[in-house]
């Protein structure tokens, strides 16, 4: 279970002062359901994802993740959470295997179960083929099964996607779309963030419009459709996002 | 502190560090090739280049001295040197390297010294050219040989014995310890060379953990683990630090088995002909090492800290180049003939430590200096782990676009 409350995040800029990134975001996201946050770039989803994550700490308000506060308790939270975008590289000089076993002992794992976690895994993801391979030399597909294997070594209860498949092709994405339905089935909280219509049209239970740091909207793909009195979701997106573009313009 | 998860990220970082060629010729190859590379290098050039320049015969050239047969006679007999006909550009040929030397007798010399005036000889020659000074010093000592005879002539003729011009001896002696002697003229160049292979052995794998993670994109990943920021820092930083030491160690152990092995080349010989005597026992070694400890936690954390502001390893490069200077300064003052070890110099970093490391190489231990220094760089280096720890919850600087 993941509920923000009131989530603020600022940064200073020298040249255009202080950015309101994230500006005063509550939601919240339940167990075996999929939380998708809309928006453009710069929107605000990648920074109000991290802070869920801990990567980045709220200026203001919290989140509470499987019941620990994301300012009080980061590590607990960490402990619980699996990350994944497409900035989260692999060291290139270890190998598959290796790479994933590292966040399993990080995790706390211990050397028997972490070694049935990652042949049970390897088995899962079908990465038995290229285990002992160093990750510089895998391909982006390859290198996508061991970032979903790091991110389920340690089974977490709250699964994070930022933008999961940005820039990959058509196969590598489809495996990332059916690990998060596979995700949701086995319970698990999710919460998914992209600017791609079709994918949360095709995954996500609830969905959150977010611009200029601000939530404008949330609800499932039909209460949005009543709502706004639209049936195309990105017809939708453009008139939740419109009278903001229009603020920037003017 | 969560000691598991140090070790935990320490082991991963040393599996990658070593599987890292650039930091590995860094850390391990140019500490153990480079002494034995530069002594065995610098001593085959200079005997090569000292034995060609003996084997020339130099050609010199004789400026007047017609009305000087007995200077010209003993002059003509010395067969170290090549005499070349006289011509009016005699300067302009030893600038050219066509001949090597000059003497100028003046006109009358013979005659001034029978009437016991002070003439002058010059001897022309090419400062800093190793053939012209051999041509120059074959001249100066056939010159010198004629003066005594003079010499002994004129006190001959007055009835004295040579000894009144030497009613008494002077003798220098030297009282040190041979290994104090060694210690004094090389001690302050391995403590220099120790303390810079400590930095350069951290540097690399300083970049590589920090900027480099950036640059891999990899520092996210790693920031989303359950691991603590400063589990994370202290893991990296003892990861640097064995770097260090592992280049200071391979350093003093290359450089003591090269002095070993050419201590007793002609290079090692002082000019009094006496030998060189460093012996660098188990104690110095020992006490070089332990004071070079607080000193390579100090760089490692310096450089993990700055490296982290950069976004790139190129980037980091361009930061730490300046720092090399900081840490080049100060040891090689301590080089400096006359600088002495004082309670302020004691406090000033990296000086201190080549100082003291100095004192210990020649077998002189200032107990007081020693837990000065010791105490003192402990102290900044862990003002500068402290500094690191703050600087990786930093938000602006890990994610700095």
């Amino acid at each position: 279970m993941i509920e923000t409350r009131g989530l603020v995040k600022t940064f200073k800029d020298k040249k255009r002062g202080e950015i309101r990134a994230v500006d005063n975001v509550s939601f919240v996201c339940k167990p075996g359901e999929i939380y998708g946050l809309l928006g453009a770039n710069g929107a605000g989803k990648t920074t109000t994802l991290r802070m869920l994550a801990t990567i980045l700490e709220p200026t203001d308000g919290t989140a509470i993740v499987c019941g620990h506060d994301v300012v009080e308790a980061p590590e607990k939270v960490r402990a619980n959470v699996g990350f994944l975008s497409t900035s989260t590289a692999l060291y290139p000089r270890l190998s598959s295997q290796e790479f994933v076993e590292y966040f399993g002992r990080l995790n706390g794992l211990d050397e028997v179960t972490l070694k049935k976690r990652v042949d049970e895994i390897f088995s899962r993801l079908d990465m038995n083929s290229f285990r002992d391979r160093r990750c510089d030399k895998l391909s982006t597909g390859m290198k996508q099964k061991t970032s979903i294997a790091r991110t389920l070594i340690h089974d977490p209860q709250v699964m994070i996607f930022d933008e999961p498949t940005a820039g990959l092709d058509v196969m590598t994405a489809r495996t990332i779309i059916d690990f998060i339905r596979e995700c949701r089935q086995r319970g698990k909280t999710v919460i998914f963030s992209t600017h791609v219509m079709s994918e949360v049209e095709k995954l996500c239970d609830v969905i959150g419009i977010i611009q200029d740091g601000k939530l404008l909207t949330e609800g499932s793909l039909a209460e949005l459709r009543a709502r706004h009195n639209e049936q195309d979701l990105e017809e939708i997106f453009v008139k939740v996002v419109s009278p903001y573009l229009k603020n920037e313009e003017a | 502190m969560n000691f598991t998860a140090i070790s935990i990220v320490y082991r991963k970082e040393l599996k990658e560090w070593l599987r890292d060629r650039r930091t590995l010729i860094s850390t391990v190859l140019v500490p153990l090739l480079a002494f034995p590379i530069l002594m065995v290098g610098i001593t085959a050039l200079a005997t090569v280049m000292i034995g060609k320049a003996e084997q020339e015969v130099p050609k010199i050239m004789i400026i007047g001295g017609e009305d000087s047969p007995q200077l010209l006679e003993r002059l003509q007999k010395i067969d170290k040197l090549a005499i070349v006909p006289y011509a009016d550009n005699w300067k302009d040929q030893i600038s050219n390297k066509e001949i090597r030397a000059a003497v100028e007798i003046p006109k009358g010399f013979q005659a001034a010294l029978a009437e016991g005036t002070k003439p002058t000889i010059k001897v022309d020659y090419y400062e800093g050219e190793l053939k012209s000074s051999f041509g120059a010093n074959h001249l100066q000592d056939a010159i010198k040989d004629y003066r005594d005879s003079v010499v002994k002539e004129r006190l001959a003729a007055k009835n004295l014995a040579a000894s009144v011009l030497t009613p008494f001896e002077i003798k220098q002696e030297n009282v040190a310890p041979p290994e104090k002697v060694g210690g004094a003229s090389v001690g302050g160049f391995i403590g220099y060379a120790v303390i810079l292979l400590c930095l350069t052995g951290a540097m690399y794998p300083a970049i590589d953990l920090t900027a480099g993670e950036k640059e891999r994109g990899t520092i996210e990943t790693i920031l989303s683990s359950p691991v603590s920021r400063f589990d994370l820092v202290m893991g990296k930083f003892f990861l640097v630090f064995s770097a260090s030491l592992v280049s200071a160690i391979l350093s003093v152990t290359s450089m003591g088995t090269s002095f070993a092995i050419l201590g007793h080349s002609q290079l090692m010989h002082s000019s009094g002909g006496e030998s060189l005597h460093l012996s660098l026992g188990p104690l110095s070694v020992v006490a070089v090492f332990f004071m070079a400890l607080p000193l390579a936690v100090l760089f490692s954390a310096v450089l993990m800290t700055i490296a982290l502001f950069a976004k790139t390893y190129k980037e980091a490069q361009s930061y730490l180049t300046p720092l090399t200077f900081l840490v080049v300064i100060p040891a090689v003052a301590s080089v400096m003939p006359g600088v002495e070890l004082n309670s302020k110099l004691a406090l000033i970093p990296v000086l201190n430590t080549s100082l003291v490391c100095k004192e210990i190489i020649s077998g002189t231990y200032h107990w007081n200096s020693i837990i000065l220094i010791f105490a003192s760089t402990c102290v900044y280096a862990g003002a500068a782990i402290f500094l690191a720890v703050k600087m990786f919850q930093r938000e602006d600087v890990l994610f700095r676009s």
